[in-house]
């Protein structure tokens, strides 16, 4: 059982020892493969599936905080990213001499802010209701963001959106190269993971999943649960931000549609697919998710591939309704039976 | 209606808390009726009743659970009627559940951790404690004063029902508790543990006072000074233990009869 003593140090070893013998061969193996993996395989690997996985994940991570953490299932996640890709647009510029041309250092941080205060007053409005309520209130967010961008043609360029929108150079480094740009979205998304591991375990995180679980006993602790919600939104929020602004580069346009229900609900079933109840899951969703919106066009054409990853999804969440993470959960569990059913069998 | 007395007469500022004319209603259900109760700073006190005379709605209205309808709730002289519960728990009020409030999915040491926190500072913290936290620290004193220390690491849900109210009660005592509302502690004990529920409540600071809710009355008549009897959501009887105990009209609400 994990405690707030996990991670504490016991001895007066120094923090890289500690790190290093807390690694399983497993991290190291993935944090391996993910840095190797744009030198084996080409552009459109790297960045239509290994980087929209890291930006989609990034964004699903922080429904995973909201929802698995928190048991606040908000469908305004997108929303968010979507207002920080607007931003990014309307601070810094677009094509056609759109946006207000501010220097990247200016416009990316003011941008991120942005997204993030409107995550925080999402969360005021949303953080009074609970379960079905927080769903349809966030909802209706979303859905009046959608169509404000679609009628706002001042700000937001109205039906049109903006394109030709590329990375800034960092330190010297052309992000618009796909392998650099690759590396950027594992070091955004490496820095989501981490703090959400992190915190789970930390006062914050700790006292927010026992919100989750029984919100009028951390009331009675002393705990104001509406504020530590709604710093949870804002928290989900930033990091929701983080992938909004990748996205945007990835794609290098953002239109209405980006932030339309469909795209809305998509991040939804990214993290519902992986798994929710831990930080891995989100990630592992994006790149079901990431694989089948790409090929599954070309298995069974273009009017049903939404019909497969509904069939998928149907199916994983039928057997585990944690997601793939469940199901890894239940292959391990019936692993570890085994030899012990087999010794018990011959002891028969 | 007998008329209640006052332990002896005190100063405002005196009384630890203080209710005047307090009323709470679920729709027509008057759960509560004009409820007049003071009780001394350090004052160890059994409210006691039959099922549905309104003793735990008189808690939830103290700590504001379910805010009163109508009347007044001073805490240590000041009025704290229109407070939302966590700050009446930050000016050292806390409680116990009638059944056991925990959070199943973390181990001992979390749920006294957060016990010390929801009053201290940090409560936002990103930052995991260190072994010399002041709230770990305080959390592992109050694991040794409930007798708990072997279980820290073990999660509440393996825990079994005695060691869950022994949990509750040092969740109650965590982070220096200026007034205890403690609802039926001893309910579903072992009689070993209810003498040892005793010994925790008898090695209370002074300082400390208590209200207790209890069936049980060796319990709460050994470890009071002065009991009220609920009925029908109303004060209906006070005095001392003693008093209570032999007092027929307390004893003819016990055992189900009518009261005129």
């Amino acid at each position: 059982m994990a405690s707030v003593l996990d991670e504490t140090p016991r001895t007066n070893d120094g923090t890289l020892a500690r790190l290093v013998r807390s690694l399983r061969w497993y991290y190291v193996a993935m944090i391996a493969f993910l840095l190797i993996y744009p030198l084996i395989t080409g552009g459109f690997w790297t960045v239509q599936i290994g980087a929209q996985t890291l930006i989609l994940g990034t964004i699903a991570l922080s429904l995973m905080l909201l929802a698995g953490y928190g048991g606040m299932v908000s469908l305004s996640q997108l929303t968010i990213a979507g207002l920080a890709g607007y931003m990014i647009a309307v601070f810094g510029g677009a094509s056609g001499g759109l946006g207000l041309g501010w220097p990247p250092f200016v416009a990316i941080p003011m941008a991120i802010a942005v997204a993030t205060l409107f995550a925080t007053l999402v969360g005021v409005i949303s953080v009074r209701t609970e379960g079905i309520y927080t769903i349809m209130i966030t909802l209706a967010v979303g859905m009046a963001f959608y169509f404000f961008v679609l009628q706002n043609r001042e700000i937001f360029n109205a039906f049109d959106g903006f394109a030709g929108l590329r990375p800034p150079l960092v330190l010297g480094i052309n992000m618009r190269e796909a392998n650099n740009f690759y590396f950027f979205c594992l070091a955004i998304a490496g820095f989501g993971y981490c703090l959400v591991l992190y915190l789970s375990r930390a006062p914050f995180g700790l006292a927010l999943q026992a919100v989750r679980d029984n919100p009028r006993r951390m009331r009675a602790l002393g705990f104001n649960i509406q504020a530590h919600r709604v710093a949870a939104h804002a928290l989900a929020g930033f990091l929701a931000a983080l992938g909004g602004m990748l996205l945007v580069w990835m794609n290098g346009q953002i239109s209405p549609g980006s932030v339309g229900i469909a795209p809305l609900i998509s991040i939804l079933i990214i993290a519902i697919l992986g798994g929710i109840r831990h930080p891995v899951g989100p990630f592992i969703g994006a790149l079901i998710f990431v694989l089948l919106d790409n090929f599954a066009m070309q298995l069974i054409g273009g009017d049903r591939f939404n019909t497969v990853i509904g069939l998928i999804f149907l199916v994983i969440v039928l057997f585990s309704p944690d997601g793939v993470l469940g199901l890894w959960k239940m292959f391990r569990n019936r692993l570890r039976r085994q030899p012990q059913d087999s010794v018990e069998s011959r002891t028969e | 209606m007998a008329t209640v007395q006052p332990v002896k007469a005190r100063s405002a500022a005196a009384y630890a808390l203080e209710l005047q004319g307090v009323s709470r209603s679920f729709g027509a259900l008057k759960a509560l009726s004009d409820i007049d109760l003071r009780v001394a700073s350090g004052e160890r006190r059994a409210v006691l009743g039959a099922n549905g005379a309104g003793k735990t709605t008189l808690f939830n209205a103290i700590t504001g659970d379910f805010p009163p309808t109508s009347g007044r709730i001073r805490f240590f002289g000041e009025d704290v009627t229109s407070l939302p519960a966590h700050e009446r728990i930050r000016r050292g009020l806390r409680r116990t559940y009638q059944s056991s409030q925990l959070f199943h999915g973390l181990t001992v040491l979390d749920n006294l951790f957060l016990a010390v926190r929801g009053v201290s500072r940090g409560r936002f913290s990103f930052l995991r404690p260190t072994r010399n936290d002041s709230s770990l620290e305080a959390a592992e004193e109050m694991m040794e004063t409930v007798r708990m220390t072997h279980l820290a690491n073990t999660s509440v849900s393996e825990l079994a029902h005695g060691q869950q109210r022994q949990l509750e009660i040092g969740m109650a005592l965590a982070g220096a508790p200026r007034f205890i509302l403690f609802d039926e502690p001893a309910a579903g004990l072992a009689s070993a543990e209810r003498a040892e529920l005793i010994t925790v409540l008898d090695n209370l600071p002074e300082h400390i006072g208590y209200i207790i809710i209890e069936h049980d009355l060796d319990v709460a008549l050994r470890v009071v000074t002065y009991c009220t009897i609920m009925h029908n959501g109303a004060l209906f009887k006070e005095g001392r233990p003693e008093e209570i105990e032999q007092d027929p009209d307390v004893q003819r609400i016990y055992l189900g009869g009518g009261h005129g």
